[in-house]
């Protein structure tokens, strides 16, 4: 098992090079001269040449991606230009707190999702069945951002439950930070339930179908123990690899929730980098969701010998 | 790793009904609201019912009435003309991605499934560092390149979907290539490139048909996204999305401006995922057979 | 007679239907069983006997339903039985087996969880007792280390290992029936005779009735008290096995019996220089990639000697791993061989430049559904060889495709279908009619036959006969199953483990088999004899078990 951990990390040390390589290339890509592009349009000529010097602007590309490539690895990724921090404990901070809200959404559409779609594919073509595949088809087709403003709308305006703008750490008032990120996780929750739920049903559709389904039956097997014991092992895995998809896909979507709701989060930090040309910070925003995306599906890989002892241990 | 989009390929929404000759429910509410959809965009190329970028600073905010159906903007602006005229853009600029991100990553997916070696793996290795920004990050990565206008979406877009397709065909084509028949074009003497054009690539086009279909949907709500975000097409050119976003102060007072654009959002994807899945439906039986 | 036992089992007038208008999967099907008798259910693909077969125990797909009859397990209605009782019955006095060992186990299980499941439920045996039982059984079915079996997983095992668990698992309840269906289509010969012989073993043992569903009539003839014959859903015909045989009365069940495959009278083959000289020829797979060791490779085929002569068949049997179709293959160049040559009309058929060879070697593959372009027609199929025969005009090739089609026994309005529109045998026609659009000097013949109904495989073999007969090829006709190729080879090649065994005469290797190989395939493959005055003889092999019906 060890083993396996080790073996699947290393295969994701190339990903992540790639990655660095992909990033790097999309920076420099970005009309400008780059120095000028990290320090802003207002620094002033000496430190220009200072950083000219340093990321080795005179010398091959490839000795500048080293170059940059170290100072990723030691932490250094250069002062955000429009608030002069250091832009890693910048992006860290806002990414904990889109990391909540998402895992939160994720885990709570998952453990809603997954039962409801099990269960319409047992009783595949009823009633249920058709309200269940009709509704999640509906969730998912909706955008999260009109359903996040009409959210707002409803409890924040109209009703007047839940605050309409800002957010609070959780670190400072644990309840009232809580009221802050009820509507977006919602938000999320609502749509992701849709796209798991017919991933779990069509999953079990075609577990149900196998012989040894058929075969637990012929023993004796209640319903209930067929469904558990046998349909859910098998039917699992795809699901979970869904659930590490979704997971980066909402990462690298959530700055229109964190948008309606204005939460500082990550994704709002990226798009004003992009309007602010805050090079620096878009830079490590790219780099860490990646990062954490490719780690995630790492973590899926590794899960997956739990539900399907095919995949080799 | 498996991408999203092989995902939305492989596994269906199982039908509800057995495969019968005539439409299903999915098909027809899907078909017609796309066909609404699309006349909509069409009739924006010629005629709406005001000039959705006049100003009227007469008639600002003014709640849906029969002279204006969808009632009028901040600006006095006519609203189901706006919306006519972001159904146009929005369905312009999700054509162009998709048929940008199909040529594109249908070419590279079929030399890199079919030549296999060094070329596939230098293809895929691109293609997983690619595929390594999730949604649309890479897109947003690339309008940071590009800048933010109806071209530059496209090419954004457009270039991050392309992973996903050329993972689509090929693992077409790696599946089929163990089929018999390929094995008999060679058998017969067939040359590599006369198999793969004759037989391979016209049994990609199923697989392909149900990408582009979801895609489709894909590209409207990212473009939708980036235009909410302030990073798609500029206003005062109207798209669904930035209606939205300039929608978000008057929330509480007009909320009918935030109320349409985005429902149009929810009823093209509707009609593209129902549409979708009854696609997915009556081409599987026969790819599986 | 049968009057004075109680029945195990009693079917009554059984109809099955699909959904509510749907036709009838079985109709009106009526037999008995008594206690510890072997009946079985023959019939071909969509005679319903599955489905009677999952009535019996209540596990009918939906749409399908019981619609009338009577059902009696002992004095208990099965039909309308509330669930509860249903289930404690079924495991406990009725058991089942299936037919694909790939999917009739859960690959998410150990195998000792999924044999402990049946006698949780049905026996109040504490944990030890459960598992020392399910040890006793896997020793009992010839597993050797019986304790990491029960803690593994179904895909460390093989096909026809795993049927035989399976086996165990559902004897370890003892039931007073066990239903068998189709348990050993999917396996080759040997492992089929394997698992048949487990099966009768335990259930003799036991006392358990077995109804045996199959599709392969000389098989179940061998073993069964009484042989029910179904077609679309009726029962066409039952009674005692010999009966059946001897004297069959319906037409239906004459044109199966007249299926069973006999000794062919053919012709002598035409040329006496070899067509294809296969010398010393080896061939390795490359072993797996393992990040960044590779394991050995494996010897498909080894050092292997063979020769065809024009206008002969030569069949090329061996179970599944023997190396056969790796052979075929190479022959036809779809594969290098590592060692050795192929000669084709004495010419290198690796040489560069070889056309000959390409032109005249062709190959008919085994799944007729993979074999044919999903999405070409027919007619393009039919023509596209012809693209390299050159000084062909397009009416000349109009004209052979109009041929083809004739000798293939199809009719012109083939020619615009797709593949799907075809039945399995009518692809299987298309595949061969494409082999031989260019009069070919050598076909290859992967088991063109296996994935077909017992009545089509007579069809398509006839059909090839006369082919054979009328364009002169010469063949290698590669198969498991010996019975087909008892009826149009010349000559016989046995190959075990990649290597040629025995190779002679069709007479001498089935009369006179020398290799103990050759005699276990002889003896597994139930080759029914039909004699000169009509009765049937099992086939004389030197495994003394087999009777004869006289």
């Amino acid at each position: 098992m060890f083993r396996l951990i080790v073996q699947r990390m290393a295969m994701a040390i190339p990903t992540l090079l790639l990655i660095s390589i992909a990033v790097f290339a999309l920076i420099r890509l970005i009309p400008g001269d780059p120095a000028l592009l990290m320090l802003g349009d207002m620094a002033d000529p000496a430190s220009l040449a200072q950083l000219r010097e340093s990321l080795g602007l005179d010398q091959p590309i490839f000795s500048q991606y080293l170059i940059w490539l170290k100072a990723i690895l030691s932490g250094d990724f250069g002062n955000s230009i429009t608030s002069h921090q250091p832009v890693l404990h910048l992006v860290l901070d806002r990414f904990s707190v889109s990391a909540v809200i998402v895992l939160c959404a994720v885990f709570l559409a998952a453990i809603i999702a997954v039962p409801m779609g099990m269960l319409a594919a047992w009783k595949q073509n009823s009633a249920m069945d058709l309200g269940l595949v009709t509704s999640a088809t509906l969730l998912l087709s909706i955008p999260s951002f009109w359903m996040g403003l009409l959210l707002l709308y409803a409890f924040g305006l109209k009703l007047g439950w839940l605050p309409v703008v800002g957010y609070v750490p959780f670190g400072e008032d644990f309840w009232k930070a809580l009221t802050y990120v009820i509507l977006p996780i919602a938000t999320l929750v609502l749509h992701e339930t849709g796209v798991l739920a017919r991933m779990s049903r069509a999953s079990t559709i075609e577990v149900l179908r196998l012989e040894y389904i058929t075969h637990a039956r012929a023993k004796g097997l209640n319903e209930r123990a067929v469904l558990w014991r046998h349909a859910f092992r098998n039917s699992f895995a795809p699901t979970l690899t869904l659930i590490g998809l979704i997971l980066g896909n909402l990462l690298g979507g959530i700055a229109v929730i964190e948008t309606v709701f204005t939460i500082p989060g990550i994704g709002r930090l990226m798009v004003e980098s992009i309007y602010a040309r805050d090079y620096p910070v878009l830079q490590c925003c790219l780099l860490l969701i990646t990062f954490v995306y490719v780690l995630v599906n790492l973590l899926v890989d590794l899960l997956y010998p739990l539900f399907d002892p095919r995949v080799k241990a | 790793m498996k991408s999203l989009s092989e995902t939305v390929v492989a596994a269906p929404a199982a039908p509800l009904r057995r495969g019968r000759k005539i439409p299903s429910f999915n098909a027809l509410i899907g078909g017609t609201l796309i066909a609404l959809l699309i006349l909509l965009a069409l009739m924006g190329t010629v005629w709406t019912p005001y000039d959705p970028l006049k100003l009227d600073l007469m008639h600002r905010f003014n709640p849906p009435s029969w002279a204006h159906w969808l009632g009028t903007d901040e600006f006095g602006r006519d609203v189901l003309s706006r919306i006519i005229i972001g159904a146009k853009t929005s369905m312009w600029i999700s054509l162009l991605t998709v048929t940008f991100a199909i040529t594109a990553g249908t070419l590279i997916g079929l030399v890199a499934g079919y030549m296999r070696g060094w070329t596939d793996r230098l293809l895929m290795m691109v293609n997983d560092a690619m595929l390594a920004f999730p949604g649309i990050l890479l897109a947003l990565g690339l309008l940071a390149i590009v800048g933010a206008s109806q071209y530059g979406i496209v090419l954004a877009l457009g270039i991050a979907y392309t992973p996903a397709v050329v993972r689509v065909v090929r693992s077409t084509v790696l599946s089929l290539r163990e089929r018999e028949f390929i094995e008999a074009s060679r058998v017969i003497g067939n040359s590599e490139l006369y198999t793969m054009l004759k037989h391979i690539a016209p049994n990609c086009v199923t697989p392909l048909i149900v990408l582009a279909t979801s895609m489709f949907g894909w590209a409207i709500l990212s473009e939708s996204a980036l235009s909410f975000l302030g990073l798609g097409v500029p206003p005062p050119a109207a798209t669904w999305g930035n209606m939205l976003a300039s929608s978000r102060p008057y929330l509480a007072t007009a909320t009918w401006l935030g109320f349409f654009p985005g429902l149009f959002i929810a009823l093209a994807l509707i009609g593209i995922n129902l549409f979708g899945d009854a696609l997915r439906d009556r081409l599987d039986p026969r790819m599986s057979q | 007679m049968m009057g004075t036992m109680t029945a195990l089992l009693s079917v009554r007038n059984l109809s099955v239907q699909v959904g509510i208008e749907g036709p009838l999967a079985v109709d009106d099907l009526s037999f008995d069983m008594a206690p510890g008798e072997i009946v079985a259910l023959v019939g071909e693909s969509g005679s319903g006997k599955t489905m009677a077969a999952r009535a019996v125990i209540g596990l009918l797909p939906p749409p399908m339903r019981v619609v009338s009859g009577q059902l009696r397990l002992g004095d208990v209605e099965l039909i309308d039985l509330d669930s509860e009782r249903l289930r404690q019955i079924r495991g406990a006095q009725i058991g089942m087996v299936f037919q694909e060992p790939m999917v009739s186990l859960n690959p998410t299980l150990t195998i000792g969880e999924q044999m402990a499941e049946g006698l949780r439920l049905h026996t109040d045996l504490n944990e030890q007792s459960i598992r020392e039982k399910s040890l006793t059984m896997l020793q009992r079915i010839g597993i050797q280390d019986a304790e990491r079996c029960l803690g593994a997983y179904p895909h460390e095992f093989s096909g026809g290992m795993r049927q035989r668990i399976m086996l165990a698992s559902v004897m370890l309840l003892r039931p007073a029936l066990l239903i068998a269906d189709e348990p050993t289509t999917a396996l080759d010969t040997l492992a089929q005779a394997d698992v048949i012989g487990l099966m009768l073993e335990l259930t003799r043992e036991q006392g358990t009735a077995v109804l045996f569903i199959s599709h392969d009539l000389s098989l179940v003839v061998r073993h069964a008290d009484k042989v029910v014959v179904m077609r679309h859903g009726k029962a066409v015909e039952q009674g005692a096995t010999r009966q059946i045989l001897l004297g069959p009365k319906a037409d239906y069940t004459r044109q199966l019996l007249d299926a069973l495959p006999s000794r062919g009278e053919l012709a002598p083959p035409t040329g006496q220089k070899p067509l294809v000289d296969i010398r010393n020829v080896t061939i390795e797979h490359p072993g797996r990639q393992h990040f960044l060791r590779r394991s050995p490779p494996k010897r498909a085929v080894d050092d292997v000697s063979l020769q065809i002569a024009a206008g002969e068949t030569v069949a090329l049997v061996g179970g599944s791993g023997s190396g056969k179709t790796t052979l075929g293959r190479s022959v036809v160049g779809l594969v290098k061989p590592c060692a050795g040559q192929i000669l084709f009309e004495g010419v290198d058929i690796l040489k560069a430049g070889n056309r000959e060879h390409r032109l005249q070697c062709q190959m008919i593959f085994q799944d007729p559904m993979s074999s044919l372009d999903p999405r070409a027609r027919i007619a393009e199929i039919l023509v596209e060889p012809l693209r390299h025969v050159p000084g062909l005009s397009s009416q000349d090739r109009e004209q052979r495709v109009k041929t083809v089609l004739k000798d293939i026994g199809l009719g012109e309005q083939f020619a615009s279908r797709l593949p799907h529109q075809l039945s399995g045998g009518q692809r299987q026609r298309v595949a061969i009619g494409r082999a031989l659009v260019r009069h070919p000097k050598l076909v290859i013949a992967d088991e063109p036959i296996s994935a077909l109904d017992m009545t089509i495989q007579k069809q398509i073999l006839e059909l090839f006969e006369r082919l054979q007969a009328q364009y002169g090829f010469a063949c290698l006709f590669i198969s498991h199953d010996l019975a087909a190729v008892e009826r149009i080879a010349h000559r016989v090649a046995v190959m075990e483990h990649g290597k040629l065994v025995e190779v002679g005469s069709t007479a001498q290797v089935f009369d006179h088999p020398q290799h103990p190989f050759t005699r276990r395939l002889l003896s597994a493959a139930n080759p029914l004899q039909r004699l000169a005055d009509g009765s049937y003889q099992l086939r004389n092999t030197v495994t003394a078990q087999i009777t004869q019906h006289p």
